[in-house]
């Protein structure tokens, strides 16, 4: 699926929660269900530092795609990076470095997104989309 | 204006809670619960309106000026430095400097006492809890002058370790530096005694009075402090002033620490000679409307009385860690039998970011992370805490309504 074709189904998804509840209750069953990200790499080279909880964030190249897994010490924060993980992951490196991720304003979570939440998910978007123009580039050379 | 009752202990919250419009409003669907006091207070009418006539009626710059207006801005701004003055008992006006906010009081102390008196090998003495304001001024300085810095340990409870602080005093000492009331903690720190044995070795105390200010009330003349330092906004009062109180002598020997307009008394490209105090610190053009707000905080704390303000918030702080206590898998921090309205916590495997962002949803606004003492978290091994913090206009409702919201939030995050 495309990178759109899975924002889609996440906001179709989310449609179904009928309060916060319900949707912070998945999103914490989300960040539950994150597959581990490997422990060696959960180290200084890997963590994206945010004030309130710490990201780790590891890419693994594969082609022209990319493969991310991530972790965090906040259960929310991880629901959140299971969603993004879920959009970007297993991706061309083009379509992630210019991917809009708007389905995150859709499902009403955008303040999680916010430079001032200090949560790390920002810098990982970033560094998510830096992997994607580093590999684009590394492969057109 | 809130009516007071007869009884001086005593208040009427419903009639101080209509004085601040703002906690009528909801969050997120919901009556706002706003616990988080102790990071920014909100602002009673009479603070807003005095500002609000200030720049409607009688804005000008201050100081200098031949017109009757500026005349007007220029006793409005000292009268809140008078009023200052009595609120803390200063012995002098000179004494009481404006600043915008006790990180800037440290910073001014910090590098210019610094200055003057740090010599290699000296030694600054600070504590276990200090918000990082009372701890980087210091570890500037050190790195300028090649002092070091020494520092109280703190308990598991989260009280200073006297005996540790006692044997750490010596003649290499120049100034100790604690906070009066820890942020994170609520600890009340036994500060007549951490004064009363740095005097015994001539030693200067700086107060880091940002917390204790909004709860108890302060004489600088009776503490003997040297320096006291608190900000307006966690006071009812505006953001971007504070005061920094320092006794004369101090002062006097204290170089400037800006330069520029107001502070001085001549200028010429050889000598510039500076004005007299408190003017001799407050370079540029002040923050006229702030001392007037801050004047008027005063007033309004002044109005309500220390003693209903104290035993009301103490009042709150033993209903809400009672009832916080009771439930399953909660973890307080900070448990030192002299406190003010300060609860921090945490939650059995929950990260303080997942427990702010559930009561958040339930319309409770608390702080969670570090709360910018990451020194005193790695000291408990944490990564954060959620803190709630109580201030007069907050209610047992309010925190029953926390208490439901933290029962929820365990139970989702279980």
């Amino acid at each position: 699926m495309s990178i759109n074709e899975i924002q889609e189904e996440i906001v179709d998804e989310f449609s179904f929660f009928g309060d916060w509840m319900e949707k912070y209750e998945y999103i914490i069953d989300l960040g539950k269900s994150l597959p581990q990200i490997d422990e060696q790499y959960k180290d200084e080279d890997h963590i994206i530092k945010g004030c309130q909880s710490r990201v780790w964030l590891h890419a693994e190249p594969k082609g022209n795609q990319i493969q991310f897994t991530a972790d965090s010490d906040a259960i929310i924060t991880k629901g959140l990076i299971a969603l993004l993980v879920r959009v970007l992951s297993d991706q061309k490196a083009a379509d992630i470095a210019e991917a809009d991720l708007y389905f995150i304003d859709k499902i009403g979570l955008k303040e999680h997104l916010s430079p001032t939440r200090s949560n790390g998910l920002v810098s990982m978007v970033k560094q998510m989309k830096l992997y994607g123009l580093a590999i684009q580039a590394k492969n057109a050379n | 204006m809130s009516t007071i009752t007869a009884d001086t202990t005593s208040l009427d919250v419903q009639a101080i809670r209509s004085d601040f419009p703002i906690l009528e409003r909801e969050m997120r669907n919901k009556p706002m619960v706003f616990l988080d006091s102790a990071a920014s207070s909100q602002k009673p009418d009479s603070v807003v309106k005095a500002m609000d006539y200030y720049y409607q009626q009688q804005n000008a710059n201050v100081h200098r000026g031949v017109y009757q207006l500026s005349q007007e801005a220029t006793d409005a701004y000292e009268k809140g430095r008078h009023l200052v003055q009595g609120f803390i008992n200063a012995a002098s006006e000179k004494e009481v400097l404006f600043v915008r906010g006790t990180t800037e009081g440290i910073n001014l102390v910090a590098s210019s006492y610094g200055r003057k008196f740090l010599q290699e090998g000296d030694e600054v003495i600070i504590s276990a809890m200090e918000h990082h304001s009372n701890i980087v001024p210091w570890q500037l300085i050190c790195e300028q002058t090649g002092a070091k810095l020494r520092v109280i340990p703190v308990t598991d409870e989260g009280e200073l370790i006297m005996e540790e602080y006692e044997q750490m005093l010596n003649e290499r000492t120049k100034i100790v530096a604690v906070v009066h009331v820890s942020n994170t903690l609520g600890t009340i720190n036994p500060v007549e005694r951490i004064i009363e044995l740095a005097h015994a070795k001539d030693i200067p105390v700086l107060l880091d009075g940002a917390q204790a200010i909004p709860h108890l009330k302060i004489d600088v003349q009776a503490l003997d402090v040297d320096f006291y330092t608190f900000s307006g906004h966690k006071m009812f009062g505006p953001t971007g002033i504070g005061i920094l109180y320092g006794k004369e002598k101090w002062l006097n020997a204290m170089p400037p620490y800006q330069g520029g307009g107001e502070m001085i008394e001549t200028v010429s490209f050889e000598k510039t000679t500076f004005n007299e105090l408190p003017h001799k610190f407050e370079a540029g053009t002040p923050d006229i409307a702030g001392a007037v707000g801050l004047g008027a905080a005063v007033e309004y704390m002044e109005q309500i009385g220390h003693e209903a303000i104290q035993k009301h918030e103490h009042d709150l702080l033993v209903y809400g860690t009672e009832a916080l206590s009771k439930i399953p898998g909660i973890r307080l921090i900070g448990t030192a039998e002299d406190k003010a309205s300060v609860i921090s916590f945490l939650l059995d495997g929950a990260h303080p970011y997942d427990v702010g962002t559930i009561l958040d949803q339930m319309g409770i606004a608390v702080r969670t992370g570090h709360h910018c003492t990451q020194p005193l978290m790695d000291r408990y091994g944490i990564p954060g805490t959620v803190r709630a913090s109580f201030a007069v206009y907050n209610t047992k409702e309010d925190i029953d309504r926390l208490v439901e919201g933290v029962r929820r939030a365990a139970k989702m995050l279980a």
